[in-house]
């Protein structure tokens, strides 16, 4: 968010001339056409902003409208386009909330779980990994290397017939092992290139000092690597948490049990098994299931936008 | 790890304590074992041994509850012969090669107005980006579904116009176009790749061409095209890829169907359904070898397509 550039101003064709002479600090005063001219410039801003907030609207319409339409009767939701419900009915809230077999707490506490363990998996495991092919030297490296690129770009449909398979013989179907356990074992490889990208960039003077005072790549892994790569810790935490959240795939797989459904799993479940007669607490319950991620966007702007400039993620 | 003798010498980079000479002589590989352990754990047994296990069972029969058999490339040749498989790959590459376009031209325009020094830029970036996180989630899907739905939002709104609108999502010939709308609507995450783009490029150059008296036109012709080419490559390639696995959408949307006519029919969700749904694993594993295929192929062709129109500024 600090990267907005030096504000220039609007007469586009003098702003060479205009920024030079800003710099010096003194601006010619400026003549009849001049003023014209920036007077045109200014208005063309507004009308620029005003675009841009329109088609900002028509993009976010959906969504406010699905979250006006949470607390209105669902009667009204087939025939209220606008934004400002005419009539509050809360209680789409407490239905949803109790539609399916399970109280919706449980699904959203099943998320939390896979969730946070997948958080924890993969800031562990990928860091290790990472301070491994940036910092250490072994034989293979680049071959290992690469091997760990080109996996970042493997659909999980070529591995998830065999991992059910692998997983159902492990008894861990219906368990939350299936989602967290490739995390531990950093088969998200992408944060490790990620992280890589990171460790490469904190100077290495660093770490060889501290080797002269007798640390090991233990400890400088976890008192000097680690602090100092915090932006891209907190970068793999977030997207790892919205991924995860939103996943549905391998949820839906290896999931199956009503009782272990998580957010999006009991959503398609709802969605089917009322055969989208309540439109209304269907909405609520997608509303409920947006908030965390909604919130770690609020919160974690900074590293997502920083996050996806830099690598291209989603 | 650690030593316990600190070395407090000048040269003592060159002599290390003793534990370490041999250690350092063979690089650190001792320690690359451990960093590397968990990844290694996970690139054997959750990514390559699956992937060559579903290499073997794409050579099968396999229902999960009998043993596989071996019956050749049976599976994919069958591929070919199945009307539906055909047209899963068919409503795939349409729904790819429509709205990736589509999306990144949306992207690259907005963040070229973004990127002309305007304030609350970070504001507009973030209601625009905004979409990208909440996209692949199963409420928005099921928001979606609601409002192309025959009496949604959109419908209410046509109405207003005095238009009836078609039941869009359950209409054949318009469900497919939904979910390419619902693609196009994330276009906030190449966009913030673009602006990043766009902040790479020297202003110098902006400079010196306006000095030479060359129209904005000219400019982004000749400075702002080249150089941002490989950000749009790079964004091509990443949403191809992406956009060709998408599920979720497609799954619920159409209730898990791929319906209505088999018109949404995404090849991930022919997959499940054909590996999940019908317990034909052994196809389902073919499929997802030639899924691999597919999108391995179309990184190659953009990669050697980009030598065309590519330029690196090196």
């Amino acid at each position: 968010m600090t990267e907005l550039t030096a504000p220039t101003l609007p007469d586009e064709g003098t702003r060479l001339g205009a920024r030079i002479s800003h710099a010096a600090g003194q601006l010619p005063p400026p003549s009849a056409r001049q003023l014209r001219a920036r007077r045109r410039a200014a208005l063309m801003g507004l009308l620029r902003h005003a675009l841009l907030i329109g088609f900002g609207l028509i993009m976010l319409y959906p969504l406010l409208w699905m979250l006006a339409s949470s607390i209105k009767p669902s009667a009204l939701i087939f025939r209220e386009p606008g934004l400002i419900p005419t009539e509050i009915d809360m209680s789409n809230y407490t239905d949803g909330w109790t539609a399916l077999l399970h109280p919706f707490s449980t699904y959203l506490l099943n998320s939390g779980l896979v969730v946070l363990g997948s958080v924890i998996g993969n800031l562990v495991a990928c860091s290790m990994a990472a301070y491994a092919f940036a910092r250490l030297e072994f034989r293979g490296r680049n071959l290992w290397f690469a091997i760990m690129l080109m996996s970042i770009m493997l659909p999980i449909h070529v591995v998830i017939v065999p991992q059910y398979v692998l997983f159902s013989s492990l008894q861990w179907i219906n368990t939350f092992l299936p989602l967290i356990v490739p995390k531990l074992l950093a088969t998200d490889a992408f944060f490790i290139f990620l992280m890589v990208q990171f460790f490469r960039g904190i100077p290495k003077e660093l770490d060889e000092a501290a080797r002269l005072d007798g640390c090991g790549h233990v400890r400088i892994y976890w008192r000097i690597m680690l602090p100092l790569a915090l932006p891209a810790l907190a970068t793999t935490a977030i997207f790892t948490f919205i991924w995860t959240w939103n996943d549905f795939f391998s949820q839906l797989i290896f999931l199956t049990r009503p009782d272990m459904y998580t957010v999006p799993v009991a959503l398609a479940a709802f969605k089917d098994s009322t055969g989208e007669t309540s439109w209304g607490s269907l909405f609520a319950m997608s509303i409920v299931s947006l908030i965390p991620v909604f919130l770690v966007f609020l919160f974690g702007q900074k590293y997502l936008v920083k996050g996806i400039a830099t690598t291209g993620i989603k | 790890m650690s030593t316990t003798d600190i070395p407090r010498r000048a040269d003592a980079p060159a002599r290390r304590t003793r534990g370490r000479t041999g250690a350092t002589r063979r690089g650190d590989g001792r320690a690359a074992i451990i960093f590397l352990a968990p990844w290694f754990a996970g690139l054997v047994l959750i990514t390559a041994g699956p992937m060559a296990a579903s290499l073997y069972l794409s050579f099968t029969d396999y229902d999960l509850l009998t043993p596989p058999t071996w019956i050749g490339p049976e599976n994919y040749t069958r591929m070919f012969e199945d009307p539906r498989f055909l047209n899963a790959l068919q409503v795939t590459f349409t729904y790819v090669l429509v709205s990736v376009p589509i999306q990144l031209a949306l992207s690259l325009a907005l963040a070229l107005i973004l990127d002309k020094g305007l304030r609350a830029l970070s504001f507009y970036r973030s209601i625009y980006y905004l979409p990208s996180l909440l996209g692949g989630s199963v409420a928005v899907a099921i928001l979606w579904r609601q409002v192309f739905g025959a009496d949604g939002l959109l419908n209410q709104f046509l109405a207003l116009f005095g238009i009836q609108g078609e039941g869009w999502v359950s209409h054949p010939d318009y469900a497919l176009g939904t979910l390419i709308v619902l693609n196009v609507w994330t276009f906030g995450s190449p966009m913030v790749i673009f602006l990043a783009g766009l902040r790479q490029i020297p202003q110098m150059y902006y400079e010196a061409a306006s000095i030479d008296g060359a129209s904005k036109v000219r400019q982004f012709i000749t400075i702002t095209v080249p150089l941002l080419s490989p950000i749009v490559f790079f964004n091509l390639v990443l949403q191809v890829i992406g956009s060709f696995q998408s599920f979720t959408q497609a799954y619920v949307v159409s209730g898990g169907t791929g319906g209505p006519a088999d018109s949404t029919m995404f090849y991930t969700l022919y997959l499940y359904l054909k590996g999940f749904g019908s317990l034909d694993m052994g196809y389902a594993s073919a499929m997802a070898w030639f899924l691999l295929l597919i999108i391995g192929g179309m990184t190659a062709v953009n990669f050697v397509a980009s030598k065309y129109w590519v330029f690196y500024d090196d």
